[in-house]
């Protein structure tokens, strides 16, 4: 079913033309400053298509102020960042609402809207962006909650959920449209160790499943060796490592290492 | 660094702070135009609204206006007494009803019960990345938060004022004809004598400015809101403060412009 009108969408053209390049998305040369705070110290590399990109780093290294920039909440004030080879930094207006349909964003806190049903919750996107019907959107709403297994839970409030149910319906939310990357902003922290566990295990289904290009902002190290096709390390707004996780092992340097070990996470138990 | 570097700055920040606020609201202003006239309009979103700032808040209206009436039926009845002016407790409550005290007590009532619920809401909102969660979805959090409780407030205060009023003026006559013993037909002939419908429309047009600010600087407050629980917390404590004093310094320009006196 057609959601959208597709002739006026510039990066629906694109992601059609593009469908078959590993590269979803490349950032180029990235800088952003906060007054006299330099966070993005001209960043570059790239995320793969249909994979799982994680973007790790220590707390303050600019991780959530690059995920900013990356779904354009925020506009760099310097460098290229392509989305499906088309700009993303230059796009405005109704383009920058179309662009925007393209990601999917599950919060660290999940920001379901605590005012709303976990079915108005995933509904909601439908309701502003499509034309469907009420029962096409009930029957899309619960094909979603059912597929990530909250269905039973489609008329509670957000508050009545656990930790770990909120991220399911969150992860619906973002999934209901005709998402193509979904960006997760430290999805696991703040849970126990178990709910982190079915988190990664929901960020590697809901990748399978719907055939979407998951960006995960973390700084769980346990998780980013379980699920991670790539990684980019941050280090003080630059990168100082990125490639597939053995890539990753083998050119860890001090910094890398450093942060390993303070995660308790040893590069001999990852090569075991 | 030097005393006079330090000096020079706390001076700088102390001069540039309220520019520096007039300029986030009037962006917020503008957003709110340019995203008011643009579909979609949310219509349920503003009866929502209006349900929230408007019967929400006719009781305390209402309640208010009552004592306010009265102890200004009481005071009048008493100080004219004085000197024999007792007989004009009808008109002076009218206009001053009218004119000033209902549009000013009635925005300081939606600014204490709305507006403070309005920034602590936003403000939630905000720190929990609600307000960020609408932006990704491809939803004007101005269009969708702001815009309907700004024409929530122009549109209820108004009336809200006219509640006050007319409650008030009941609460001073009973006060003054059934409580003081002043006579019914002239209390309410002075009424009729001194206050028309400028009277009247000089308080709406107070009242429909205070509902825009009212909600407006709510909104500012919990739309901008940082630092978690206590950032909230500030928030809506500025707002009640800000609102407070935008209401009442307002109240003295508006009314130099409508009697076109007072001014510089």
């Amino acid at each position: 079913m057609t959601l959208f009108s597709p002739a006026k969408d510039p990066f629906e053209e694109a992601a059609r033309t593009h469908i078959h390049d590993p590269i979803h998305m490349m950032v180029r040369d990235v800088h952003k400053t906060y007054g006299t705070h330099h966070v993005l110290k001209g960043m570059s590399f790239d995320i793969h298509r249909n994979k799982t990109n994680m973007i790790i780093g220590p707390s303050g290294s600019g991780k959530t102020v690059l995920m900013r920039q990356l779904i354009r909440l925020e506009r760099p004030d310097q460098g290229e960042i392509r989305l499906d080879g088309q700009d993303i930094v230059s796009v405005r207006g109704a383009d920058l609402t179309k662009l925007r349909r393209r990601f999917g964003m599950v919060f660290q806190m999940s920001a379901l809207f605590d005012s709303m049903s976990v079915f108005d919750n995933v509904a909601f996107p439908l309701r502003e962006h499509t034309k469907l019907t009420k029962p096409q959107i009930r029957e899309r709403v619960m094909d979603r909650l059912d597929s990530l297994g909250v269905a039973r839970a489609h008329a509670k409030m957000p508050s009545e959920l656990s930790g770990g149910m909120q991220k399911r319906v969150a992860v619906a939310r973002a999934l209901v449209l005709e998402t193509s990357i979904l960006i997760y902003d430290e999805p696991t922290t703040g849970l126990d160790p178990i709910t982190s566990r079915t988190v990664d295990d929901l960020i590697v289904e809901a990748q399978e499943r719907f055939g979407v290009t998951s960006i995960v902002i973390s700084h769980d190290m346990a998780s980013v060796f379980r699920i991670a096709d790539f990684i980019t390390y941050l280090y003080f707004g630059r990168i100082e490592a990125e490639g597939t996780p053995e890539e990753f092992i083998q050119s860890a340097n001090s910094a890398t290492r450093d942060f390993l070990s303070a995660s308790g996470v040893t590069l001999d138990a990852i090569r075991k | 660094m030097p005393f006079w570097r330090k000096l020079t700055e706390a001076l700088l920040i102390w001069a540039t702070t309220p520019l520096s606020e007039l300029g986030v609201l009037s962006k917020l202003v503008f957003e709110s135009f340019y995203w008011g006239i643009r579909p979609p309009y949310r219509y349920r979103l503003f009866f929502a609204a209006a349900e929230f700032v408007g019967v929400g808040s006719i009781f305390i209206v209402a309640l208010t206006g009552l004592f306010t009436g009265m102890v200004l039926g009481l005071q009048l009845v008493d100080g004219f007494r004085e000197f024999g002016a007792e007989n004009q407790t009808g008109a002076v409550v009218g206009l001053g009803m009218s004119r000033e005290i209902g549009p000013v007590f009635s925005a300081l009532m939606v600014s204490s019960r709305a507006g403070s619920a309005i920034t602590t809401e936003l403000g939630s909102m905000r720190v929990t990345s609600q307000i960020d969660a609408l932006e990704t979805m491809a939803v004007s959090p101005v269009q969708y938060l702001v815009v309907p409780r700004l024409l929530a407030g122009v549109s209820m205060v108004p009336l809200l004022t006219m509640l006050f009023n007319i409650v008030g003026m009941c609460g001073a006559w009973f006060v003054a004809v059934r409580l003081m013993g002043i006579d019914q037909g002239i209390f309410l002939d002075r009424m009729a004598w001194l206050v028309d419908w400028e009277d009247v429309l000089h308080g709406l047009t107070k009242s429909t400015v205070f509902g825009f600010t009212v909600c407006l600087v709510a909104c500012r407050h919990g739309f901008f809101a940082s630092g978690g629980a206590a950032g909230v917390g500030r928030a809506t404590n500025r707002s009640v403060v800000h609102n407070a004093i935008a209401i009442l310094a307002l109240d003295y320009f508006i009314t130099s412009i409508l009697i076109g006196q007072g001014l510089f």
